[in-house]
């Protein structure tokens, strides 16, 4: 006598035709499915850090793809790698996402070199978004130290979009040398059309430089805030938000309106290969914009 | 659940038959260690004769013919306009005989975090659905801890769960697949006289468990005596190889790896297995390393496995069969790292 087990082939399901919606999360089973993207345009903003200008190629699925500020995705150069990167731009631009990559490893290396027209996947969007519905009619406080600001350039656009929504917004810049200063083209926009506040201070200055000079935290004694009516929203090196978060709930500002964002090694995206895993908590699911109640509780987080 | 009696002659004749049509993967010994004992894995069997329905513990768990070592995420084919994904699940249906109560439960928590929780992963999915689990009772080992884990009894993950009544098995049946095979081998009724027989050896195994481990207050002695000096004393021991997360049937963690074949034609996403005892698994592009020291790295291991995952699935990640004690090169078990922290906490009292 001979028995054969069943077989059941997964790669027969409806799913595997249908393209995949990284938003809804509980069912998706296309994990690994990339969407083809061309990049379309890429500014040199520094030596160091380009913003890229992606495009999904196909359609269906870049009508599929929406995204909240503060969200990322895993851009992956195939035959290379794929890592973490953070949307720095518009969420109610439907065309292209932006990008912004400092050349630090391996594979943002590769992708320093790539020109217009390359190839890449996306997968995503993942992880939380800033609640920028709950800061409706609130103040808001930007304060970002050095690649920091690129993920801030979403929530500031939104802002924007919707600009009789909030009160007075403040954006607190600062980088380590003049020439690391990252889009810097638009801030007479963000000041004048935005109608934001804008302070950037140096911590290393050049000759040329006729700004302030100091650490970001020294921003503080020209602001006036409000604590009482006053979301913030933090990025930068983890040595920045210790002592930006110490100093803004020392003023008053409850710790669940202040919202950072962590950055980690991500191989995955979706809770499944640990590496930014925290105890319990996993920063591409449950982050990577935690409020600082949440951080403070985190052991290690920052 | 339904439960009937095979003999082991019709066992043999139902694995037999099994073998025919499709892979059967079972304990078998590949070696001696320094003291005689057999040096048992889960390999693929050939005939009814290589199953060693007698083995003590695998040195590695079962765990692997579910999430592979490595394993292809997908391909990618090169052309003039850029690359073509391409993914493709594996199917081929597989039979494993002898996973343990534990290694089963293990494969439950594994279920937690693979199908039950955000994004399902699709190749665990399919393994699990093309797998007939056929798990086999035994009697605890010196240091097996599986009962202080809640995990030395299974009710589900499995399709047929064997305990040894003497001459033949008591049979617990989860699947209707399982159901149907098992009746073609003259399965019996269970009778007043099996029933006894199966609580007496069920008697018998609880009464033979040697080591405890006492876990009630370790999600919150975790987050008290994070700064212990406990994690130093064991983490400096640590040779961060990694070789725990190997053995470890729970474990899953991961990291992704891409290469291009030399004919520029095509390339590879593959997910290989990895370790949070390995000095990279979370330094970051730009040099920082936010676990740059061993203890540190094995506190997050005991704090992901004993506090992590009780918070979000209200159970332990560990499931108490040692392998990574007797796995571990620096002698690092968890029994002893856990007595430890408790010992500390008591002294303080």
């Amino acid at each position: 006598m001979n028995i054969k087990i069943p077989q059941y082939d997964i790669n027969l399901e409806p799913f595997m035709e249908r393209p995949p919606d990284f938003n809804n999360k509980s069912v998706l089973m296309q994990t690994e499915k990339g969407f083809k993207s061309e990049v379309i345009n890429i500014v040199k903003l520094t030596s160091q850090e380009k913003l890229f200008q992606v495009r999904i190629l196909d359609s269906c699925e870049r009508e599929k793809f929406t995204f909240l500020p503060g969200q990322f995705v895993m851009l992956e150069l195939p035959g290379c790698g794929e890592i973490p990167i953070s949307i720095s731009s518009s969420s109610s631009n439907r065309e292209f996402i932006g990008l912004c990559i400092r050349k630090a490893g391996k594979v943002t290396g590769m992708i320093d070199r790539l020109e217009p027209g390359a190839i890449v996947g996306i997968r995503g969007p993942f992880g939380t978004h800033f609640p920028m519905q709950k800061m409706k009619g609130y103040n808001i406080l930007l304060i970002a130290g050095g690649l920091g600001i690129a993920p801030l350039r979403s929530p500031i656009y939104w802002v924007n979009e919707q600009r009789s929504a909030y009160k007075d917004i403040t954006i607190l810049y600062g980088t380590r040398e003049p020439g690391q200063i990252l889009f810097d083209y638009q801030f007479e926009e963000w000041q004048k059309i935005y109608n934001l506040k804008l302070l950037t201070i140096i911590q290393e200055p050049d000759e040329n430089w006729k700004g302030r000079v100091g650490l970001i935290t020294d921003l503080f004694k020209e602001v006036r805030i409000d604590p009482d009516n006053t979301f913030a929203i933090v990025c930068g090196p983890p040595v920045m938000f210790k002592f930006v978060c110490a100093y803004l709930s020392d003023i008053g500002i409850p710790r669940q309106r202040m919202f950072v964002s962590l950055e980690r090694r991500m191989h995955c995206g979706m809770g499944k290969c640990c590496r930014c895993n925290v105890g319990s908590t996993f920063t591409c699911l449950d982050g990577p914009v935690f409020d600082y109640w949440t951080v403070m509780n985190l052991k290690e987080a920052i | 659940m339904l439960f009937k009696t095979i003999t082991k002659e019709n066992f043999k004749k139902m694995v037999e038959a099994l073998l025919e049509e499709n892979e059967v993967i079972g304990p078998k010994s590949r070696d001696r260690d320094t003291e005689g004992n057999k040096i048992y894995r889960f390999l693929k069997i050939n005939s009814f004769e290589e199953l060693e329905m007698d083995y003590t513990r695998s040195y590695s768990s079962p765990k692997n013919y579910f999430l592979p070592f490595k394993e292809d995420l997908a391909t990618y084919h090169f052309n003039d306009k850029g690359w073509e994904q391409e993914i493709q699940y594996t199917t081929h249906p597989r039979v494993i005989i002898g996973m343990r109560a534990c290694d089963i439960n293990a494969l439950l928590k594994l279920d937690q975090v693979m199908l039950k929780s955000v994004y399902p992963n699709p190749h665990y999915f399919a393994r699990r659905r093309n797998t007939l689990i056929i798990g086999l009772d035994h009697e605890p080992l010196e240091d097996c801890f599986c009962r202080s884990m809640n995990t030395d009894t299974v009710f589900h993950g499995f399709d047929l769960f064997l305990t040894d009544i003497g001459d033949r098995y008591f049979v617990a049946i989860n699947s209707d697949t399982a159901y149907i095979i098992l009746n073609k081998f003259d399965a019996g009724e269970v009778t007043e006289e099996d029933r006894e027989r199966f609580k007496t050896v069920k008697k018998q195994i609880e009464s033979k468990f040697k080591t405890q481990v006492d876990i009630t207050i370790l999600p919150e002695l975790m987050d008290l005596e994070f700064e212990s000096e406990v994690w130093k004393k064991w983490g400096d021991k640590c040779l961060s190889c990694g070789s725990c997360a190997m053995v470890c049937p729970t474990c899953y963690c991961y990291g992704i790896e891409e290469d291009t074949d030399l004919s520029f034609s095509k390339a590879t996403k593959r997910k290989f297995l990895y370790s949070c005892n390995l000095l990279d698994f979370a330094a970051v592009a730009g040099g920082h390393n936010f676990r740059p020291d061993a203890h540190i790295r094995l506190k997050y291991r005991y704090y992901h496995q004993f506090r992590g995952f009780v918070e979000a699935f209200n159970q332990s990640l560990c499931v108490g069969c040692n392998r990574c004690g007797k796995a571990c090169l620096a002698g690092i078990s968890p029994k002893a790292v856990i007595d430890d922290l408790i010992r500390t906490e008591k002294l303080q009292k």
